[in-house]
This record gives C-alpha cells, structure tokens and sequence, in this order.
C-alpha cells in the first residue's frame, strides 16, 4: 500500500492544539488528497489499518488520518470541542455513552445502521462495530495441578486455597489508569456481589495491576503472571501463541461482552465521510474484516445466543451513572480499600 | 194537458205561462216548493215542469222525495246549468228528462210527448173528429180498421188544427208550431207537410181545407 | 316523476350534510381527546419513570460525621432506558450547590416539598426536557443539608409513541366519521320515508278526493299535514263555492234569457207583420247562440280539465250511445229526423272518463242533428276493430265543403257553410281533446253520398 506512514513517537498536544496525549498516529492515502478523514481510536493502527485501506481503495481523492489515543484522551478530546476529528471509536463504552447521551455525537442514520440489532447502538448516535468477550486467561503450567476455574467461586475458591502459587501472580487493570478496566469492574460489581470477595481475594495476593490487555497478555507468556483477570479476549486470541501456555477461560457464571463503539464528532469537519466510514465499517465487508483482519469479532447476535453466558454490556443510561465523578471516586475508593489495601 | 209549473222567477213563469197556454194546455204556477206542495196536494197533473234553483230549497231535492213518495207524475227539469255532469246527476236523481234554459217550446213540447208516451197507460188521450181517431202518444190516426202512423211534424200540424176545427190557420201560424223558432223556413215550408197529412187523411171524411190567400182549416164531409 | 313543484334545496342533503358536520366535529374531538389522553398516559408514565429514578437516587443519599455521601445506583438511569433511548440528565445539589451532574441543568420554578417527586419541562441543550426533581434533608457532622436531586430526559420515545398514538387516533376518527357518515345517510332516508309516504299516499288519491289526511304521521309531520288538510278543506270549499257560484251565475243569466226567448215566442206566435217576426227570430236565434256558446265553454272547460284528471272506468260503449240517442231522440224527432243506432249486440268495453267520452258522442250527434236537413237519417255506428272501438256519427247533411278537417277541429273553427246554423266553433274542438285525452283519434270526412262521417277511435279495454 502506498503511502503509509508510521508516525510513531510520542507527539505532544501542541501539534494539534489540544491537551490530548497522542499515543499514535498514521497516514493513509495519497497526502496529496484533497479530502480527510480524522480517526480518532483507541484501537491500533496495525489493527485498523486494513481496513482503513480497503475503504480508501477506489477514493483516491481521499486519505485517512488515523489518530490513536488511551480511552480517557479520547474523550477528553471530543469533550473540547476542539474540533478536528470526524469519527471517534472507543472501547470505553461508558464514555462514549456519555458523549452522546451529552450531544457531542451526530445523528447518523443509514442502512447499516438501521441494520443493527438494538442492543448494538444507541439512538441514531452510538454504533457498534464488534462485540468482544472479557475473559480470564491462565497459564496452563503455572496452573499445574490445579483446576481451570469456570465460574468466579470457582476462581475465588482457586485463589484462597492456594495462596502461596498467586501470590504475586495474579494480575488485572487498574480502574484509576485504564478507562476499559473501570468498565469492566464497574460492570462486574454492578452485576454480581461475587466481585467484591473476588476483589478482596485478589487483594490478599498482592495483585499485579495493568493499563493493557497487551502488557498482562505478554506477562502470562513469560511467566510473570498465572492468571490474568478481566482481559479483552480478542487480544489474547491475536496474541497468545498457539499450542502456547496461555489458555484463555469465559467465566460460565458471565462474561461480559464489550461492545468497541463509534460515533461522529458533531464538531468534526467531515461528517459525510465519517458517515460513509462508519457504513463501511457496519457492511458486510467491514465486518468481514474487522474479524479476519483486525482479529475483533464482528457484531453477531447469533454468537450471543450460542454462548447464554456471554452479556453484551448494555448501551443505556446506566452506563453514565460511573461516569459521575463522585460515583467514580467512591468506586476506585472502595476498589483500592479491597484490591489494594491502602 | 195540465203542467204544474215550479220556477221563482215570476217573468220566466208568466211566459211559460202564456206561451203553453197558446198551445191549449192549461198551467199552474208554483213559486216555491211548498207551493208545489200544496198544488199537488189538490190537483192532478199530466206533468211537472221544475226549476233547481228555488227560494226554499233544492229541487233536486224535491225531486227525490217525490220518487221516494212514489208519486208517478212526470218531471221535466228545467236547468240553469248545462254542463254534462250535471245532466248524468239530473237523470239519475229521478228526472224523466230534462231541458236546458233557455229552451225552445217545440223542444220541451217534443220531449214532454217523449216522457208521456214513454209513460203510456197512465194517459190516454184519444181525440175523434168525423170518423177520425187520433191518438197522439202513440203517433196514430185510425179510420174505422185502419191506422196509419204519423210522422212528428204530420201529427203536430193534425195537433194544431184538431184544436180548432173549422178555424182557419195562416200559414205562418203553422209554421210557428211545426218548426223551431230558429229554423229558417219559408211559410211555403207548410205545403209540404199539408200535402203529407192530406194523403194520411184519405178515405177519412175529414179533410183539409185551403182557404186560398189566407190559410188552412180542418173540416169533415 | 313530473311535478309542477320548484325545487329549493334537499331536506335530505340538508340532513346529510349536518349530520356530516356534527359527525366530522365529533370525529375531530375524537381525535383530540384520544390524543390528549394519550399525550397524557405517555407523559405520566415518563413522568413517573423519573419519579422513581430521582426517588432511587435520593434514597441512597447518605449523612455522616465527614460528608454528604452520594452513590447514584445503576438501576437509576438504567431504569430510564426502558422506555426508550432518551437522553438522561441530571443534577444533584446540597444547600443549593450542585454537588455533581449537570450544572446548568433548570432547576424546578415551584418549591419542592414533602416526599414526592415534581414534574416539570425545560428546556436544556437544544432539546425539550421533561424533569423530576425531589428533596431530602440529610445530617452531616450534626447539620441538616438540604439536598436536592434533579432527573431529566429527552422526550423522543414519548412523542413516538404520542405520535403512534395520534395516528391511531386519526385512524379511529376517520373510521368513525366513515361509520357515520353511512348511518347519516340511511338516517336521512329513514326520516323521510314517512314523508315519502305521506306524499304517496296523497298523490294517489283520484281527481276528486278532498278528504282530509288521517293516516297516523310523525309527530314533527304533525303540523305539516295540519296545514295540509286545512288547505285541503278551504280547496273543498272553495271549489263547492265556485261551482255553487257558477251554477247561480248560469241560473241567474240562463233564467232572463229563458224569460226573454219565450216571450219572443209569445210575440213571435202574435205577431202578424214578416218583419217583425223575422226580428224576433233573431233575437231568439241570438238568445240561443249566446246560451249555447256558454254551455260549449262550460263543457270545453270541464273535458280540459277532466283530461288532466281522469275517473277512468270500465264502460260500455254501447250502452253510452243508447242512452246520447235517447236523449236526442225529441231533438231528432222535431226535424223528423231518423236517429239511429248501428252496434255489436255484444258490449264493447273501453277504459276511459265516461263524461269526456259522453261529451264528446254528444257533441257529435248535436252537430250531426243541427247541419242535417229534415226528413233524413243520422246513425251513430259502433264498431270493433284492431284493438280500438270506432264510433261514427254520419249524416246527409251538408257535409264540409272542401274544409280541411283539421281545421274545422281548432278552437272557434266554423265551416264555410254554416252561416245560418247556430254554433260556436266548440264542439269539434272539444271531441278533438277528448281523443288525445283517451288516446284515441278523430277525424272528420265528406260522406260518399253527401253529408258527413266523424269518427272516434278509442282504444279497446
């Protein structure tokens, strides 16, 4: 493909005269284009960027500015209303549920998002573009002996009784850094009161504690963790060598389902475009992509069925209650009383 | 012939009066129908001449109480109103028959023969003269055996002059009664009917006589 | 249907057409009550949907020694989505200071007091809001912080369901109006069918049926057929007094000149001189015309009228001509004139106004009486043939001399040859209307052998 250009490097805020710590950026397209598309992601580029490439291919008059940042950046960004990007992807749900229950997303409605099953999009605004399972993962060696959990009592007996093997080796997201790993505690606490004494098991074990999938992903393969909890399941699938040691576990009692979300930037300068990106993304293409390519399962009510376990994390109101930064601050108190003991 | 005439207006009458009487017959004159009432309560009549309209009724009235009373004298009506329907009502009321006003006396005296000869029996008026018999109802002279009908003008020209036998009658006296007041006709119209009734009369002794320049008379042999 | 009404507007189109209006009024306020009752449900049930999210929130507010304690519960806003994807806001103060939320959020204009929520709109971000707010009092560090929690949502899913609701709501106004409409339209008939009927049992009554209308009728007809029958009883009385009125002016003009012509007969019989009889006899003569010619317009009058309003029965054409030639027969005889019948033994029966053909026969037979000389024959003949009873009246008298037949049929229309005979011009005209009025024919023609044949044609029973 021409013309990609990797700009990796941190770039900071003064390039594009926002307060946003840029993790990543990259140019698709002809720079000579006359028209642009503003990405703003929490997903890699290398994941996107086929898909990026098979929307450009026949538009040579387009090219794709592809900009990533963590989940909290994003939304910080968006809510400056600062303008300069036109289509906003997060795996934040609840953040993205804020911006467009509070009007920074555009309507947008189409075929292909009219095509989408309820509970994948929120008003004419949020969409989403994968559904992606929230797992445990374990190392099979350094499980030796012991039973692969299947619920989390399974976990929590697994860890209490074998204190002297996890010490040290469990690991998950810190909420307070990882905009995901809120989510998923938020929505675990919300759903079951098993989290808590999970929560507090964990917390006697000295817990190792993450911003990425990628780095607990990583630290299972070397050894460094036993058990990771609260890993987005399609980076451990892309991951974890095959035939490796890593084996990934859905929790039976539930396992929620992220849903990766976009919506257009009402202060973007490209809605169209945003728009015809968004379609794209939703086609029968995109998604075909976005599994194969990207590694992100596509939006599929039938898998949800197949697995009764499996809860798609629900877009509604609900979501903006954790967002509230007293509830927020209440919520990482209590976590970091029970997880961490300070 | 004795008419008892019922009509209230008193000129109408007289002249009826006056004019039948011209012909020998002799009138009564009620005004009213009480009137007729009493007249009809002292005398007999041949014939009943009678008006609708009278100050005391209706005589259409009258007419029917005299039905119902089975008085069988006959009644000739004299009306005012020509129109058909009423002339049906007349006749079904009980009317012999009945003559529009004005009316022509040789109409009424036509239609009076008419009504009586339909009423043959309750009069029969025979007149002789020489060995003549006439019978006018039924239209007949006979002599001796042999009879001979007579047509109308015939028997009325016989009518005039057996009224008077021996008298002689200008001719436009006959005219007078044998022909309608409107008819056109000459006084030389007469001869014929002379001529007609001399031939009826053969082999009678009675005969007419022609009073040259001056008119006819009946006489016998 | 003839009639000879001016028509000014339908009482049925009028009926219709109100019933319409009232159908189409009631119709829209159908229309408007369902959907304001709709708007109503749809906004209580928000409502209280916001009620209880503001309650949840206010429940889990907690005092203490250190800080008011807020911990909004997820099922708060959760519960908001139930309905539909609307936007939630909200807003939480102690001591009027927001203490999270929405900062800018309206606040109730009412004060808030007791334990219930409020309900208010506002509008907020560029969209219509429907808001809840409640008050709790809590203790912190021994004080009493009056807290106040503020919970909104857009109102999209209330109108869509609003607007579903307006569309069944018209729907059901458009189906009633429907409904009523037909109703209206088989009530307008059935209202006036007694109407109807009233005016077809009165229009079937024969030509002389004045009897008032007894038939039971509507109470609202009541005052109609009231009218009608005092219009009936002052035609009958006023028809018995022109009849009464003109048998009185024919019987006081008819009886002077009854008095006039037999005193010029009188004089007539007196008098000697030739002129003085020849003047007499014109005033006889004129006595009679004038009589004569009023007895034609009578009768002429009475066929017309007949012939628009016809007794038609059975008759017996036979047994009319016996009884026309019996009442001539005096009349026939003064002239010596032979009158006779020619007839079928057999009846021969027509449908028709027995007085218009009697008027008509009559006519006939005079005229034939009146232009035929003495000593000569008149026969009426009566025949049957193709469907129609022919009546001919023929004479020896001195028939049309070239006149047209036609034309001796108009009104007033003499013969050329007719100067002496008294006559009006009527008769002919009159047996003319009699056959169109009994659709027959006349016609009138020179008789071989002198004099003239009249025929009537009628149509056979």
């Amino acid at each position: 493909m021409r013309g990609i250009v990797h700009t990796l490097a941190l770039i900071l805020a003064g390039q594009l005269a926002q307060a946003v710590e840029i993790e990543d950026r990259a140019e698709f397209g002809d720079p000579e284009a006359g028209r642009v598309l503003s990405v703003l992601s929490t997903t890699d580029a290398v994941v996107f960027s086929p898909l990026v490439e098979a929307f450009l291919a026949g538009r040579p008059d387009l090219r794709v500015t592809y900009t990533v940042a963590s989940s909290q950046d994003v939304y910080d960004a968006v809510l400056s209303r600062e303008g300069g990007f036109d289509l906003v992807i997060s795996s934040a749900m609840d953040l993205q549920m804020k911006l467009a229950n509070d009007g920074f997303a555009s309507a947008h409605v189409s075929p292909a998002t009219q095509a989408l099953p309820q509970w994948a999009r929120w008003r004419d605004h949020l969409f989403a573009i994968a559904q992606e399972p929230v797992v445990v993962i374990v190392s099979t060696r350094g499980l030796a002996g012991l039973p692969e959990p299947h619920t989390r009592s399974d976990l929590v007996n697994l860890l209490r009784d074998n204190p002297e093997r996890f010490s040290g080796k469990v690991g998950t997201y810190d909420p307070a850094v990882s905009g995901s790993g809120y989510l998923f505690a938020t929505q675990d606490a919300r759903q079951s009161d098993s989290y808590w004494r999970l929560a507090e098991v964990m917390g006697t074990l000295s817990p190792r504690l993450y911003g990425t999938s990628g780095a607990m992903i990583s630290d299972i393969q070397t050894g460094r963790l036993i058990l990771a909890y609260n890993v987005l399941g399609s980076y451990a699938q892309a991951l974890l060598e095959p035939g490796g040691d890593g084996r990934v576990i859905e929790l039976e009692d539930f396992t929620h389902v992220l849903l990766r979300t976009a919506l257009i930037d009402r202060d973007g300068d490209e809605p169209e475009l945003a728009g015809e990106f968004l379609d794209y993304l939703l086609s029968d293409e995109g998604q075909t992509l976005i599994e194969t390519r990207a590694g992100l399962p596509r939006i599929n009510e039938q898998a949800l069925r197949a697995g009764p376990h499996l809860r798609p994390i629900r877009l509604d109101p609900g979501l903006l209650v954790y967002v509230d930064p007293l509830k927020r601050q209440r919520f990482l108190n209590e976590w970091a009383a029970a997880v961490t003991r300070r | 012939m004795r008419f008892l005439l019922i009509e209230d207006n008193a000129d109408l009458a007289r002249s009826v009066q006056t004019r039948l009487s011209l012909d020998g017959h002799g009138v009564d004159w009620a005004a009213s129908l009480s009137q007729a009432e009493d007249h009809l309560a002292t005398a007999g009549y041949d014939l009943i001449l009678l008006d609708i309209m009278l100050p005391d009724g209706d005589g259409r009235d009258f007419l029917s109480a005299h039905r119902r009373a089975r008085r069988d004298t006959p009644v000739i009506v004299m009306t005012a109103r020509s129109a058909v329907t009423d002339r049906v009502a007349l006749l079904d009321t009980g009317a012999d028959d009945y003559v529009t006003k004005p009316f022509d006396f040789s109409e009424l005296e036509a239609r009076v023969r008419a009504v009586l000869r339909r009423r043959a029996g309750s009069a029969q008026t025979l007149q002789s003269f020489a060995d003549l018999t006439f019978d006018p109802l039924g239209a007949k002279i006979s002599v001796g055996s042999q009879s001979r009908e007579l047509r109308s003008r015939e028997l009325r020209l016989l009518e005039v002059l057996l009224s008077a036998p021996e008298r002689i009658f200008s001719k436009g006296q006959l005219c007078d009664r044998l022909f309608s007041a409107t008819e056109a006709v000459t006084d030389n119209a007469i001869e014929v009917y002379v001529g007609r009734l001399r031939r009826k009369l053969e082999g009678s002794r009675a005969r007419i006589e022609t009073v040259r320049g001056v008119g006819y008379r009946l006489t016998q042999t | 249907m003839s009639h000879g009404a001016q028509i000014g507007g339908s009482i049925r189109r009028r009926l219709v057409l109100q019933l319409l209006v009232v159908a189409a009024i009631l119709s829209g306020l159908l229309y408007f009550t369902v959907r304001s009752v709709a708007d109503q449900a749809v906004e209580a049930t928000q409502d209280s949907i916001l009620g209880s999210a503001a309650i949840a929130i206010a429940e889990e507010l907690r005092g203490g020694d250190e800080a008011l304690v807020i911990d909004i519960p997820y099922a708060a806003f959760s519960m908001l989505g139930a309905v539909g994807e609307d936007r939630v806001f909200y807003r939480i103060l102690a001591d009027d200071r927001t203490e999270t939320g929405y900062a800018d959020l309206p606040l109730p204009q009412r004060p808030l007091s007791g334990l219930s929520a409020i309900y208010y709109s506002a509008s907020y971000d560029d969209a219509d809001l429907r808001l809840a707010a409640v008050e709790r009092s809590v203790l912190v560090a021994g004080a009493n912080v009056r807290v106040v929690v503020v919970v909104g949502q857009t109102r999209t899913a209330k109108q869509a369901i609003v607007g579903r609701m307006a569309n069944r709501a018209a729907a059901l106004g458009l189906g009633f109006f429907a409904i009523a409409a037909a109703l209206a339209v088989l009530t307008a008939r059935s209202v006036l069918a007694p109407l109807a009927n009233l005016a077809e049992a009165v229009g079937r009554r024969g030509p002389q049926d004045l009897r008032p209308v007894t038939r039971p009728v509507p109470l609202e007809l009541v005052p109609f057929v009231a009218a009608l029958n005092g219009f009936i009883g002052r035609l009958g009385v006023a028809l018995s007094r022109t009849e009464t009125f003109i048998a009185e002016a024919a019987h006081h003009i008819r009886t002077p000149l009854a008095t006039v012509r037999a005193q010029a007969e009188i004089a007539l019989r007196q008098a000697g001189d030739d002129r003085i009889r020849a003047t007499l006899r014109s005033v006889i003569r004129a006595v009679d015309d004038s009589a004569r010619s009023a007895g034609q317009l009578l009768d002429h009058a009475t066929v017309v009228y007949r012939s628009d309003q016809r007794a038609d029965e059975d008759i017996d054409l036979g047994a009319l001509v016996e009884a026309v030639l019996r009442s001539f027969a005096p009349t026939a005889e003064l002239k010596d004139i032979a009158l006779t019948a020619d007839r079928p033994e057999q009846p021969v029966k027509v449908w028709g106004d027995r007085l218009l053909i009697e008027s008509a026969l009559r006519n006939l037979v005079d005229n034939a009486i009146k232009y035929s000389p003495p000593d000569t024959e008149v026969t009426v003949e009566l025949r049957e043939a193709k469907l129609r009873a022919i009546l001919r009246v023929l004479d020896r008298g001195r028939g049309l001399a070239g006149m047209d037949a036609s034309g001796l049929t108009g009104r007033f229309k003499r013969g050329a040859n007719v100067e002496d005979v008294i006559g009006s011009g009527l008769g002919l005209t009159i047996v003319r209307e009699v056959a169109r009025a009994q659709r027959g024919t006349f016609k009138i023609s020179q008789r071989k052998g002198g004099g003239t044949c009249a025929e009537l044609s009628i149509p056979l029973r």
